[in-house]
């Protein structure tokens, strides 16, 4: 309930039917939600006056728009050009294996989220992840397993 | 402003403003598109339609180009050629190669370019999207696998019909035609009227078929499967057996039909006339009573699907007759049934119409009684043509036949049903009668004819000025129901279709009908109107018999039973 009523301040504040507020509204949305869910969607809809088809287009169009929540550890993945040389490709696909899903999701019990981001900008520490603000460098597909069984344990 | 250009080394007179494919056209220059839809604005999405222009040495696209003094354009020169294949060729590197077993081959834009580019190998391989087939809906089909991306769909939907249901989602190599989150069309804010289908190029968009069902049902000795076919079908059929568009093959329908085993064949129009007959009773007495006016048409089921979306607020203003294709359905299943004495259960009813939503409607719990529904299957006029081809009928061959008694007698006023305005002219035709006790001099009411998307005329009929308006597209109606939101009062009556000329124009019709084809269609209605004496609904002898032994008059409590309906708010992802 808390969640819908959040949903209903936000849109609020942007004046009705003005579609250029589509984007604004959308970031302001994921900012206090984390995400955007069907529900808020369609609210923006009916507040904007602009089909909801329209708005899944453009916010499935942004890589910045997330459509499931994040888990408790938010893990990105670095695939920039540094990362990419050093083998973040396996390191991908071990994250992937080990916390079988795919980049871009939640997993069930809610614990991990994965993102692939383009660069992080630390190409000293490739290949690096990010487990919500915490760096860890130099990872690899043997040490992947050890960073998540320790969050899995915290 | 007009200047001088260069097309293919010879000077043509250009207009300012315009696009160098519209300076191509009007000069007889063809160069093939794909993303472009006449009348809208042009996309470039597709890149098919370059040329090259000379003075600059690029090579741009025609559609969205406008012409500029001193353009030497190239339309078919080698490199022109050569990359308008390699487009093609790009297009086919993830398209699935099932042309032999497409509901569009040969009848495909994307298989005629390559043909005519002649792609005869698979230069470019690129990963196939998985996409999967949506079968959700009623009424149509959509196979994402077979897009091309041209977003044709997509601008109809948005611009002609004001619905927006589907839209391009994702981004780049991911891009896909979709709906609201990507779910089925069931829960999105689809019509069904398939003006989607009528745009496509290739077959990534379909009718839901109903052929399966309807092969079963005429194996099946135990019943007796009976058929109706809506006005518009006898002037639309033609062209699918390379007729003359527009010719009126009624008589060789009739036949064709009972030659696959249909053991009755109806005209929807019979119908259409009752249609008219409650209608305008029912015009009648809103006008008399003063209340829930304009009184709104119901025969479109995409318009009224798309008031219970969107225009909820209107619902009482809509007339309660079901459609032409639900009243025969209804009727067949008691009227009929009674007089063959048979029981409505062993009655397969069939239905062909121009029409993509008349699948949804024969669906509709509305239109069940006792379990047992009016309509039990609908072919659109591509599907019945295909029935034919499929017995090895030679239409042309036949000789004219007339449709069943006793609902086979039609006025040309229900016949009018095919076209944008029809209804309206119908309608006015007979209510002037039941109002003033005189038949309309002429019948023919001008102003409610022709494509213009609204058209409006004022009658003074028993001393009422009576307002009417005749809208088809739906983004024209969205317009006009706003205008009476804003507190428009001098309309009694409107006539709605969704899709744009009527059903002429309906998204069951043959596909690739350029404009000239529909107004052959239409003249083709209006000749008949013209050639033939029963004028009005009110005098069709079997429509008063109807009433004389069956329905007793417009209105009654039989036909509330039978002929009528009620709508209902529906909430949809819109």
């Amino acid at each position: 309930m808390d969640l819908i009523q959040n949903i209903d301040t936000i849109i609020e504040k942007y004046p009705k039917s003005e579609r250029p507020n589509l984007i604004p509204l959308l970031q302001d949305l994921q900012e206090h939600q984390g995400f955007l869910s069907e529900e808020a969607m369609v609210k923006v809809g009916k507040h904007l006056a602009v089909p909801v088809s329209n708005i899944y287009g453009v916010a499935t169009f942004y890589n910045q728009f997330k459509f499931e929540p994040s888990g408790k550890y938010h893990i990105k993945v670095c695939r920039g050009t540094a990362c990419h040389v050093l083998g973040s490709s396996t390191v991908l696909v071990e994250l992937e294996k080990q916390l079988k899903i795919k980049a871009g999701s939640t997993s069930r019990d809610k614990m991990f989220s994965l993102e692939v981001v383009a660069c992080i900008g630390a190409c000293g520490l490739a290949p690096v992840i990010s487990v919500n603000d915490t760096f860890h460098a130099k990872v690899s597909a043997a040490s992947i397993k050890e960073i998540i069984e320790s969050y899995k344990n915290m | 402003m007009n200047f001088n250009i260069e097309i293919n080394n010879k000077t043509v007179e250009a207009v300012q403003g315009e696009t160098i494919l519209d300076t191509l056209k009007r000069n007889g220059v063809k160069v093939p598109t794909l993303c472009h839809l006449k009348g809208m604005l042009p996309t470039g999405a597709c890149r098919i339609c370059i040329v090259e222009n000379e003075t600059t040495g690029k090579l741009i696209p025609s559609c969205s180009q406008p012409v500029e003094t001193g353009m030497k354009i190239l339309t078919h020169s080698p490199r022109v050629n050569e990359s308008r294949k390699t487009i093609i060729e790009l297009l086919l590197s993830n398209h699935p190669d099932d042309c032999l077993y497409c509901v569009r081959n040969k009848n495909c834009e994307l298989q005629d370019l390559a043909e005519t580019y002649q792609v005869r190998e698979r230069r470019i391989r690129g990963k196939k999207n998985k996409h999967h087939l949506d079968l959700s809906g009623t009424s149509i089909v959509r196979d994402p696998a077979k897009c091309i991306l041209c977003e044709r769909c997509v601008r109809v939907c948005d611009e002609v019909m004001g619905v927006s249901a589907i839209e391009i989602l994702y981004r780049g190599s991911n891009s896909v035609v979709g709906t609201a989150f990507n779910k089925g069309l069931n829960t999105s804010s689809c019509i069904n009227c398939g003006q989607c289908i009528m745009v496509c190029p290739t077959g990534a968009l379909s009718e839901k078929s109903h052929f399966p069902e309807l092969i079963e049902a005429l194996k099946d000795k135990k019943k007796k499967v009976v058929v109706q076919y809506a006005p518009s079908i006898t002037v639309s059929l033609a062209e699918e057996f390379n007729m003359k568009p527009g010719e009126d093959i009624n008589g060789l329908l009739n036949a064709a039909l009972r030659k696959i085993g249909f053991d009755n064949v109806f005209d929807t129009t019979f119908t259409a006339d009752l249609t008219i007959m409650e209608e305008s009773a029912e015009l009648i007495q809103r006008i008399t009573e003063n209340k829930n006016l304009p009184l709104i048409t119901s025969c479109c089921p995409g318009w009224v699907k798309y008031a219970e979306e969107f225009a909820d607020d209107f619902i009482p203003n809509i007339s309660s007759c079901k459609s032409p294709q639900q009243m025969m359905g209804a009727v067949i299943k008691s009227y009929f049934a009674q007089q063959i004495n048979t029981k409505p259960e062993e009655i397969y009813s069939v239905s062909i119409m121009p029409c993509t939503a008349k699948k949804f409607e024969m669906q509709r719990v509305e239109m069940n009684r006792n379990g047992i529904n009016d309509v039990d299957a609908v072919l659109t006029t591509r599907e019945i043509s295909k029935l034919f081809k499929l017995f090895g009928i030679d239409i042309k061959s036949l000789e004219p036949e007339t449709a069943d008694s006793p609902m086979g007698i039609r006025s040309t006023a229900g016949k009018l049903f095919a076209n944008t305005g029809g209804v309206m002219e119908a309608a006015l035709r007979t209510a002037h009668f039941k109002l003033t006790g005189k038949e309309l001099v002429n019948f023919k009411i001008p102003q409610v004819r022709g494509l213009d998307g609204i058209k409006e005329a004022k009658m003074t009929i028993a001393g009422i000025e009576v307002g009417v308006a005749v809208v088809s597209g739906l983004a024209n109606a969205q317009k006009l129901l706003q205008e009476i939101r804003n507190g428009r009062k001098d309309l009694h009556f409107i006539e709605i279709m969704a899709c744009p000329g009527g059903c002429i124009s309906g998204g069951g019709q043959p596909i690739n009908s350029d404009e000239s084809i529909l107004r052959s269609r239409i003249k083709a209605i209006y000749a008949i109107d013209h050639r033939e004496s029963i004028k009005v609904s009110h005098k069709n002898p079997e429509i008063i018999e109807i009433y004389q032994n069956f329905l007793e008059k417009p209105l009654s409590h039989k036909s509330h039973e039978l002929l009528h309906t009620h709508y209902e708010k529906r909430d949809v992802l819109k």
